[in-house]
C-alpha cells in the first residue's frame, strides 16, 4: 500500500514526534509517572484512542509491523480504522499476527499470546489518573503521588470487599509499578494484569484528552493491589472457549439467539484462530 | 513536665486583616485545652494554624512526638507533616461531612487510617473498625452502612471514631457539638469525656459554648479580635472573669 500524499509520515509532523517522544522517554525514565505532554487534535474523537494514536505514530517507524486490536479483536471498526489510518499516513505493514508485530496497538485487551522482548505494546487510555474518583483535585493527586499517600486507593477496595464479599473490581484494576507509583493499566481486565508484571515488551500508555503519558519498561515489576486475606485474584470461567477449546484465555459471553442461547468464545480473535490452526495441523 | 505542644507567637493574617495576633502558649499531654469567644474572633484560624492545615504568617509550633523528637510542624517537610497528622493527631470538625467520606460505608471511613499507614489486613481492619464503632456507641451492625443514612449526633461520633482508631495523643476540635440539639449533645460530651480521660488524650477544643468548655476544658483561652485577652483556669476564668469581655461573655449565657 503506498502513502498518501500532502501528509507528514505517520500523520503527526516530526515537531510535534519530537515532542511526544521527549515524554515517552520522561515516562520510561519513571515507570508508572504520567508525564504531561501536548496532545494534537486527531481526525477521530476524544475516547476512541487519539492518546494511543499518537504515541504509536511518535514511535513507528518504516520497517514496523502494526496489529491493532479492539477488546482483544482484530475485526473491529476501531481497529480497523486505525490499522488502515497507519497504513495509508505511514504505508507500513500491518498484520493481525501477534507474533509478527513489532508494535500493537491495544485497547481492552493484552493478548494472549506472550510479547518478546523487541515488541511495543501501545494502550489508549481514558483516564490515566488512579485517584480520579476518590479525591477530585488534580492539584491533590499529584501530592498523593508525590508522597506516595495511597492508602484511599484501599479505601476503595476495602469498600468492594464490605459490599460484595470480595474485591469486584474487575477491570482497570489499580497497580502499583517498581514499588512506587500507582498506575491505572487502563480497563483492560484484571485477567490480563499478572501478564504486565516483568513483561518482556515494552508498555506505553497514551492519555490524549487528559494529555498525559506513562510507560512500563520492560522486566518492570507491576503488582496489583490487594489485601493479605483477600489476595488479588484474576478472573476465571467455568468453560473452555466454544471454537477452539482453549481454557486459559479470557472469554467473551456472546448472546446467538432469542431463547437465552449463548456461548463463550476467546476475545483475542487472534490467538483463537491460532488455536484452531493447530487442532487442524 | 516538658509540654506536648509549644506555640510561640502565632499570627496569621489573610491579606491585610489580621486573624490571630502573636499567640504563645504550652498544652501539658493530656491537658484539654478550650478557646472561647465569639464568631470570628479568630478561633478556627488559630485551630488551623494548630493543627497543619494553614501556614501561618508568622511564630512557630513545636511538638514532642511519641519517641520524644521535638518536631517544628511548619519546618518538617510535607510528607512527614502528614503522617504525624494521621497518626499522632486527630482533627474533629465542626460539620461532619468536611471529615468524613460521605460516599463510602462507616467501616471504610473508621478504617482509612489504618490503611494510609499501611494496614493490609481486611479482617483486622474490620475487627478494629467494629470495636471503635462500639465505644463511640455505633451499633456493629451499621458498619456497612453510607453515613448518609445517619443521624448528625451519629456522623460526629463516627468522625471522632475514625481520628482516634490510630490512638492519637493529641486531637484538635472544632465546635464539636454544634449544631445538635442538647440531649444529643449531653450524650456526646459525656462521651468524648470519657475517651480524653481514657485514652490521656490532649486535646484542644475551639468552642463558643461556655457550658462545653466547662466540662471538657481545663484551662480556657478567651480570644477577641485575633488576640487572647485571658487565659487561665476553667472554673477560675468562668467564674471570676477579671477582663471585661470575659464577664461579658460569661454574663450573656442563659440559665434556664
Amino acid at each position: 500500500m503506498t502513502g498518501l500524499t500532502g501528509y507528514n509520515f505517520a500523520y503527526l509532523d516530526e515537531q510535534t514526534k519530537r515532542m511526544i517522544r521527549r515524554s515517552i522517554l520522561k515516562a520510561v525514565a519513571i515507570p508508572g509517572y504520567q508525564a504531561p505532554f501536548g496532545s494534537r487534535e486527531m481526525p477521530l474523537p476524544y475516547g476512541w484512542g487519539t492518546g494511543g494514536i499518537q504515541v504509536t505514530a511518535s514511535i513507528i517507524g518504516a520497517d514496523d509491523c502494526l496489529k491493532v486490536i479492539d477488546q482483544g479483536a482484530d475485526d473491529t471498526t476501531n481497529a480497523v480504522s486505525i490499522r488502515r489510518f497507519f497504513a495509508r499516513t505511514a504505508g507500513i505493514r500491518t498484520t493481525t499476527r501477534t507474533r509478527d508485530a513489532t508494535i500493537i496497538q491495544t485497547r481492552h485487551r493484552i493478548p494472549e499470546t506472550p510479547l518478546r522482548a523487541g515488541q511495543i505494546l501501545v494502550y489508549q487510555v481514558p483516564i490515566p489518573e488512579p485517584l480520579r474518583w476518590l479525591e477530585p483535585r488534580d492539584s491533590e493527586t499529584r501530592k498523593m503521588h508525590a508522597l506516595s499517600d495511597y492508602g484511599v486507593m484501599h479505601v476503595k477496595l476495602y469498600e468492594d470487599i464490605a459490599r460484595f464479599g470480595r474485591i469486584s473490581t474487575s477491570y482497570d484494576y489499580p497497580v502499583l509499578v517498581d514499588d512506587r507509583y500507582l498506575m491505572r493499566p487502563s480497563p483492560i481486565p484484571k485477567f490480563d494484569n499478572p501478564k504486565m508484571d516483568r513483561s518482556p515488551a515494552l508498555q506505553l500508555f497514551g492519555a490524549g484528552r487528559e494529555k498525559r503519558i506513562y510507560a512500563v519498561p520492560p522486566w518492570t515489576p507491576v503488582k496489583s493491589l490487594d489485601f493479605d486475606d483477600f489476595p488479588f485474584e484474576p478472573q476465571s470461567w467455568d468453560q473452555c472457549c466454544s471454537l477452539c477449546g482453549s481454557g486459559v484465555s479470557f472469554l467473551d459471553e456472546v448472546v446467538i439467539d432469542d431463547q437465552g442461547g449463548r456461548m463463550f468464545v476467546c476475545s483475542d480473535t487472534d490467538y483463537c484462530q491460532d488455536q484452531r490452526q493447530e487442532a487442524l495441523t | 513536665m516538658t509540654p506536648l505542644l509549644q506555640v510561640e507567637g502565632l499570627s496569621h493574617y489573610y491579606g491585610e486583616r489580621a486573624a490571630c495576633l502573636d499567640i504563645s502558649f504550652d498544652l501539658a499531654p493530656g491537658e484539654v485545652l478550650g478557646i472561647v469567644g465569639e464568631s470570628g474572633s479568630g478561633k478556627t484560624s488559630l485551630l488551623n494554624c494548630l493543627s497543619a492545615r494553614l501556614r501561618p504568617s508568622a511564630g512557630r509550633i513545636l511538638y514532642r512526638s511519641a519517641s520524644g523528637e521535638i518536631l517544628d510542624v511548619y519546618g518538617l517537610s510535607e510528607a512527614k507533616r502528614r503522617w504525624l497528622a494521621r497518626t499522632e493527631w486527630g482533627v474533629v470538625q465542626q460539620n461532619p461531612r468536611d471529615g468524613l467520606r460521605m460516599t463510602v460505608s462507616a467501616g471504610a471511613n473508621v478504617g482509612e487510617r489504618l490503611m494510609a499507614i499501611g494496614a493490609r489486613h481486611y479482617g483486622e481492619i474490620r475487627a478494629s473498625a467494629e470495636s471503635w464503632l462500639e465505644r463511640v456507641e455505633i451499633d456493629r451492625n451499621r458498619i456497612d452502612d453510607l453515613p448518609l443514612t445517619f443521624s448528625g449526633g451519629m456522623l460526629q461520633r463516627l468522625q471522632i471514631a475514625r481520628n482516634l482508631i490510630s490512638h492519637p495523643r493529641l486531637v484538635f476540635m472544632d465546635e464539636p457539638t454544634g449544631g445538635l440539639d442538647v440531649s444529643v449533645q449531653a450524650r456526646l460530651l459525656d462521651l468524648l469525656q470519657r475517651l480524653v480521660t481514657d485514652l490521656g488524650l490532649a486535646a484542644v477544643i475551639v468552642t463558643h459554648d461556655l457550658a462545653v468548655a466547662r466540662l471538657l476544658a481545663h484551662r480556657l483561652m478567651v480570644m477577641r479580635q485575633g488576640r487572647v485577652v485571658e487565659t487561665g483556669l476553667t472554673d477560675q476564668l468562668l467564674d471570676d472573669p477579671h477582663h471585661p469581655y470575659t464577664q461579658l461573655l460569661v454574663s450573656s449565657v442563659l440559665h434556664p
